[in-house]
């Protein structure tokens, strides 16, 4: 059970360094999608089906995750009729080598954490924190507001790993209220990009600089 | 004191203004509602105050409501009670006299917001002095603070008005920051928000001096004392004129109730207190009646004489704090009865001036002295009303002033007797200055009452000027019998003052002297009554003996010799205070155009001179300046990308990860 734990966390670091390559935001979003459906996978392979509320959420989970909020995003992007990320403030290939820079930094820090025994065989840390990492890389890199959104969803993804380590602790009405906030939060960001569209017709978060006062 | 009966009070009080937002801005009605309300809320809150008296003790009682560990619980006491009767007298006094000077139909746009923030700056006033529980202390505090802004800034539609109260609002809002950190130093020296005072011991001495000075910095911005007192003159000035007799009357005296109160937690404090409080004190009363001099807006002048006496009113409380630290029981009695009394007269007092210069106002429509002039004869029952108020805040016989005064310096003398007293400076200063008060205050209010009064009108609109009607006259009638019967039956109410600095006392003291032991209260009243029969006997004859004889024509009162005087010759606000002006010109910084005449006929020209708020401008608008200047290279962060934001998190989130 441990090793598949670990090796899903792998994957899903493997994701994220595909995601900080790709210049097509369709692949990004489906990155994301997939980044879903593994989040979904984790608390089975942590906790087993022993509760009734550990499947549940697993259920919700690669809904929201996988299915709901990817397609919101394609819709998105089909109304703004954007496909690629030009000239990122941080290039492609440098973003990688930053994220993976991120991830080795991150499996020394977690080192020196003080854990559990239990949680120090898994890398439930690093894991995590190299996707928060890679959410900040992308917010903080990408011009279109597409992306950047795609970016805070990894973000978040990357403090749910995180959560695992809670996952007993953790009511089951809290991990669906944190789903549920995600989910506004990205609907409304969909309403936002689509008036940065009209009102600036771009999707360049930049040009919002000339609201500055 | 019945509980029921003061919440009653304090709640008819704050809603008084409520059931007049739902008429219409037109109708009369609201401001009716709204007088009847608050009369009745005052004439009860001023019962449950006897009846507190009556019983003597301090009461607690609590109402079954906790927010974020604070309760909202109350204590009354002699000294609160004391706060508690001139909040309520003078508020409704004010409300009352709105009637006619801020009617409804003439203000419909501002008449009802006025209202509504009237009756909660009283409320929360009452609520402060009656709170014991820090945090409720703090929230009816900012109830009373907020309230007081909307009516600073009632007629926003000037500019100068908002200028005034974002001025107020920056002090008032600095005032509530010392505060928080006050009560939360308190509560972590004490572990609970209740205000109760320490025990001997129960606090090392650097944190109790640090306690005493954020409350002297807290309450000193509240009440006015004199560096901290820049808010003051444009806020009284522009606000109506029943508003500025509020704030001056009450509102600066919550700040002294506050001081009080958080002297009373320290039952042992420092000789240095003490001096501290005398030393300000002397500051305040002196400069603050100099810069009234120079005024030429009568409520920026009544103004600075809040400034003035809330320096008396800090003499007497210092002399209290430094006789607690001496323990000399004869030296706190005195001190604070006279504090106490001032707090009562100068509410008295300043809010008859206060009031009757708004009548003034409300019949000239200007605030400049200069243009106005003759008004005894147009508004003779307001100027003699004015006359008494004037006598009694320059401490003359046989008025209220007087006796609060007298007090605080027998109190002086009694410590000058006192053996060792070598380097204390402060207490040989204190009678004085306390002299030199009086004698500037009598320069100032014949000046006053000279130049708006007496001689001509100096313009047609207060050739025009006519007496106030009822509800103008009552309120100034009722308070300035208030301040003769002070004045000449004092030992009525020392009773009450001898309570009220019992429950200061820190608890176990042993009784001292009794105040009318201390001080000769008959002879008080044997002089004021001597004087006011030898008036009334000299006015008669006087009377009697012209009475035959008719003038030839009307003659003006002060036409100095000139046969035609025309109204321009009379002495001006400045010229008549000129000399003393210049004589304070270190402290006040008077700004006048140097007018030249070279021709032999020279031509028309203008003179005009000033004296400026010195303290906020030569001292802390440059300090304000000096922090936009710092904080402007913030702006820089400000990029305006997004994603230079989100880099600001992350680094804050590493920062606080590395940190630990």
């Amino acid at each position: 059970m441990d090793g598949a734990l670990n090796y899903l966390i792998i994957l899903l670091v493997l994701v994220n360094f595909l995601a900080l390559g790709s210049s097509q935001i369709g692949i990004v979003i489906r990155l994301s999608a997939i980044q879903g459906f593994l989040l979904g996978l984790m608390p089975l392979f942590m906790e087993g089906w022993g509760e009734i509320h550990i499947p549940l959420l697993c259920l919700a989970i690669i809904a929201i995750k996988g299915l709901l909020i990817p397609s919101l995003l394609f819709k998105a992007m089909r109304d703004v009729k954007i496909r690629r990320e030009v000239e990122p403030l941080l290039g492609f290939i440098p973003s990688m080598l930053l994220g993976a820079l991120g991830t080795v930094l991150g499996l020394v820090f977690s080192n020196h954490l003080p854990l559990l025994p239990l949680h120090k065989e898994f890398l439930i840390l690093p894991g995590s924190f190299s996707t928060i990492l890679t959410g900040f890389i992308m917010l903080t890199t990408r011009h279109k507001a597409i992306t950047q959104v795609v970016g805070f969803l990894i973000l978040e993804n990357g403090i749910f790993v995180f959560a695992l380590l809670l996952l007993q602790t953790m009511p089951f009405l809290a991990e669906i209220g944190v789903l549920l906030d995600l989910f506004v939060c990205i609907f409304v960001l969909g309403i936002i990009l689509n008036h940065i569209q009209k009102a600036f017709s771009s999707l360049d978060s930049n040009k919002l600089t000339s609201l500055k006062d | 004191m019945s509980h029921c009966l003061f919440l009653t009070s304090v709640g008819l009080v704050a809603f008084s203004g409520v059931p007049g937002l739902f008429f219409n801005r037109r109708s009369m009605w609201g401001q009716f509602i709204s007088i009847l309300f608050f009369c009745a809320g005052s004439l009860a809150g001023l019962a449950a105050v006897l009846q507190s008296f009556l019983q003597g003790a301090a009461e607690e009682w609590a109402l079954p409501l906790s927010v974020c560990g604070g309760n909202v619980s109350f204590r009354v006491d002699p000294l609160a009670s004391i706060f508690l009767a001139g909040i309520f007298l003078v508020s409704a006094m004010g409300s009352l006299f709105g009637l006619e000077y801020w009617r409804q139909t003439r203000h419909p746009e501002s008449g009802r917001k006025l209202r509504f923030f009237y009756g909660f700056l009283t409320a929360g006033m009452a609520l402060v002095v009656a709170a014991h529980d820090s945090l409720f202390f703090l929230f009816s505090w900012e109830v009373m603070a907020l309230s007081a802004f909307f009516l600073v800034s009632t007629e926003d539609e000037k500019k100068e008005t908002r200028q005034a109260g974002w001025v107020y609002f920056v002090a008032t809002h600095f005032s509530t920051l010392f505060l928080f950190l006050f009560f939360a130093l308190l509560r972590q020296a004490r572990g609970s928000f209740e205000l109760v005072p320490f025990q001997a011991g129960e606090l090392p001495a650097p944190e109790a001096d640090g306690l005493f000075l954020l409350a002297l910095l807290a309450f000193g911005l509240k009440a006015g004392l004199f560096p901290l007192h820049v808010w003051l003159p444009a806020a009284h000035a522009n606000a109506p004129s029943h508003v500025s007799a509020v704030l001056s009357g009450v509102l600066l005296k919550v700040g002294v109730y506050g001081l009080m109160r958080a002297c009373w937690l320290f039952p042992h404090p420092p000789d240095w207190w003490g001096s501290l409080l005398i030393g300000m004190g002397l500051v305040s009363c002196v400069l603050g009646v100099a810069f009234a001099l120079g005024q030429h807006d009568l409520k920026r002048l009544l103004a600075y004489h809040s400034v003035e006496n809330i320096g008396i009113i800090f003499l007497g409380l210092g002399l209290a704090l430094w006789g607690r630290s001496q323990a000399r029981p004869e030296l706190v009695l005195l001190g604070l009865s006279g504090a106490l009394l001032h707090v009562w007269n100068h509410g008295l007092f300043k809010s008859l001036l206060f009031l009757a210069a708004g009548s003034v106002i409300h019949s000239t429509h200007t605030r400049e002295i200069d243009q106005m002039g003759g008004l005894g004869k147009k508004m003779p029952r307001t100027a003699l009303l004015f006359l008494v108020g004037a006598a009694a805040i320059c401490g003359l016989p046989p008025l209220n002033g007087f006796i609060s005064e007298f007090l605080i310096y027998i109190g002086f003398f009694k410590a000058l007797n006192l053996p060792g007293l070598g380097g204390n400076w402060g207490l040989w200063m204190g009678a004085p200055a306390l002299a030199l008060t009086g004698g500037l205050a009598v320069a100032c209010f014949t000046k006053v009452y000279g130049v708006v009064f007496l001689g001509e009108p100096r313009t047609a609109a207060a050739a025009n000027a006519k007496e106030g009607g009822k509800a103008v006259l009552l309120p100034l009638l009722l308070l300035g019998s208030l301040c003769f019967w002070i004045g000449l039956f004092p030992q009525t109410v020392a009773p009450f003052l001898e309570a009220a600095s019992k429950s200061w006392a820190p608890p176990g003291t042993a009784p001292g002297p009794s105040l009318s032991g201390l001080a000769p209260f008959g002879l008080f009243s044997a002089v004021g009554l001597s004087l006011l029969s030898l008036f009334f006997i000299g006015k008669n004859g006087l009377d009697r003996r012209f009475k035959s004889r008719k003038a030839p024509s009307p003659v003006l009162t002060w036409d100095c010799g000139y046969l035609r005087p025309s109204p321009s010759m009379q002495y001006s606000a400045s010229s008549y205070a000129q000399t003393l002006v210049d004589f304070f010109k270190w402290a006040l910084v008077p700004q006048k155009n140097p007018v030249r005449l070279k021709e032999t006929f020279p031509k028309p020209v203008s003179f005009h001179s000033r004296v400026p708020e010195t303290v906020l401008e030569r001292v802390f608008l440059p300090v304000v300046k000096g922090l936009q200047w710092v904080f402007q290279w913030s702006r820089y962060l400000q990029v305006g990308y997004l994603q230079a934001y989100v880099a600001y998190i992350f680094l804050t989130l590493v920062f606080f990860i590395l940190w630990r």
